[in-house]
């Protein structure tokens, strides 16, 4: 069963393009939400996650911030 | 396992310094906390030959790239918390696992220094955060305060002009330090305020930050941000070198052969007291302690 998996990110951030990369290499799909240029999105990963920073992971449910990549393949996995 | 080199780091300096070490044949591990270092934090880069213009997360995947061409042995996500010479071997402790080799090039680099005021640790990624080019575009149309007033910090700046509705740049010194040609570019806009001789007391805040409280000549006043941009310098990795002679700042004192007090531990990058932090110069520096541990390996066996 494949996850839901939405990365909220900026275009410039460096765990941003780490954690795409991280997923496109493990054939994971997901749906990037870029909150630069959408300031709703960047108020919904702000109320998920917390806090203000970039990239927040949203997999089923899960909230993960930053580019932690045994916390992200825990959560792929479960 | 007894590798022959490990470096520890993968900025430029490591990620070079690698590079060179496989197309020796060596047998290395190249242990880091992140890849690209301090290079992936940065803006615009105009000053790496043969990139007339890259950013710095370009930049990184072109380090990236390179190294994995050659299948360097990485493990990402790693802190190396004790180095120590025991003997002949090299013994690398991390906060995962223990590694022995024959050499060590440490090339840990810079973190941003801290400002220590209260509300500082609180608000970290709540509106408080130490990478412009990460965080700038989460404050899209907000007024923000960019502390500092060396080339970081005017780089926040110029970066925060095309993103931010106002820019405070709140400067502790008389005048601002960085390039002339940045300090113009800063001036220029409309949109910066400087204020120079301007330390900050405290970061306000709820859930996220709202302001800063600032002390200038005449007295306390409160500015109300929603991003506070933290650039007031950096502190060398390394601490867990605790038998490396260091200067004053805490860099790692190296000869021109990037040789350490240690035989057979080598240092290479912002770590170390070189003069001069560029991306550049650090990946030249790399290289050269490659070159010179493969020296050393050659030199042991004979």
């Amino acid at each position: 069963m494949s996850k839901n998996v939405k990365v909220y990110t900026t275009p410039t951030c460096p765990h941003c393009m780490r954690t795409k990369q991280f997923l496109k290499d493990n054939n994971i799909e997901f749906e990037n939400i870029d909150v630069s240029r959408n300031p709703d999105k960047a108020k919904e990963a702000v109320e998920k996650s917390g806090q203000l920073g970039v990239p927040v992971l949203d997999i089923d449910g899960q909230i993960i911030v930053g580019f932690d990549k045994e916390a992200i393949q825990k959560a792929l996995n479960t | 396992m007894l590798y022959d080199l490990i470096i520890i780091g993968a900025g430029p300096a490591g990620i070079t310094a690698s590079v060179y070490a496989v197309r020796k044949r060596m047998n290395i591990l190249v242990i880091s906390k992140d890849i690209g270092g301090q290079t992936a934090w940065s803006g615009d880069i105009e000053n790496y030959t043969g990139y007339q213009f890259i950013s710095g997360p370009e930049l990184t995947a072109k380090f990236e790239e390179h190294m994995k061409k050659y299948d360097v042995g990485l493990r990402e996500n790693e802190e190396v918390i004790a180095l120590e010479k025991k003997g002949s071997v090299v013994s690398i402790k991390t906060d995962k696992a223990a590694y022995e080799a024959k050499t060590a090039i440490v090339a840990s680099g810079k973190h941003s220094r801290e400002l220590g005021v209260p509300g500082e640790k609180e608000f970290k990624n709540r509106g408080l955060t130490y990478c412009a080019t990460c965080d700038g575009p989460l404050f899209t149309g907000k007024d923000v305060a960019v502390i500092g007033g060396g080339n970081s910090a005017l780089d926040a700046a110029i970066q925060l002009i095309k993103i931010a509705k106002h820019i405070y740049l709140v400067n502790i010194k008389a005048q601002l330090t960085g390039d002339k040609i940045m300090q113009e570019k800063v001036r220029e806009s409309k949109k910066v305020t400087l204020l120079n001789n301007a330390e900050v007391k405290a970061v306000l805040g709820d859930k996220l930050v709202t302001g800063i409280r600032i002390k200038e000549k005449g007295g306390e006043k409160t500015l109300a941000v929603r991003g506070v941009f933290v650039e007031v310098g950096l502190i060398p990795n390394s601490e867990f070198a605790k038998d490396l002679k260091k200067n004053k700042r805490g860099e790692i004192e190296v000869n021109s052969y990037n040789e350490t007090n240690i035989p057979g531990i080598f240092a290479a990058g912002d770590v170390t007291d070189v003069p001069e932090k560029q991306i550049i110069i650090a990946a030249g520096e790399g290289a050269k302690a490659t070159l010179r541990a493969f020296k050393y390996l050659t030199q042991q066996k004979t």
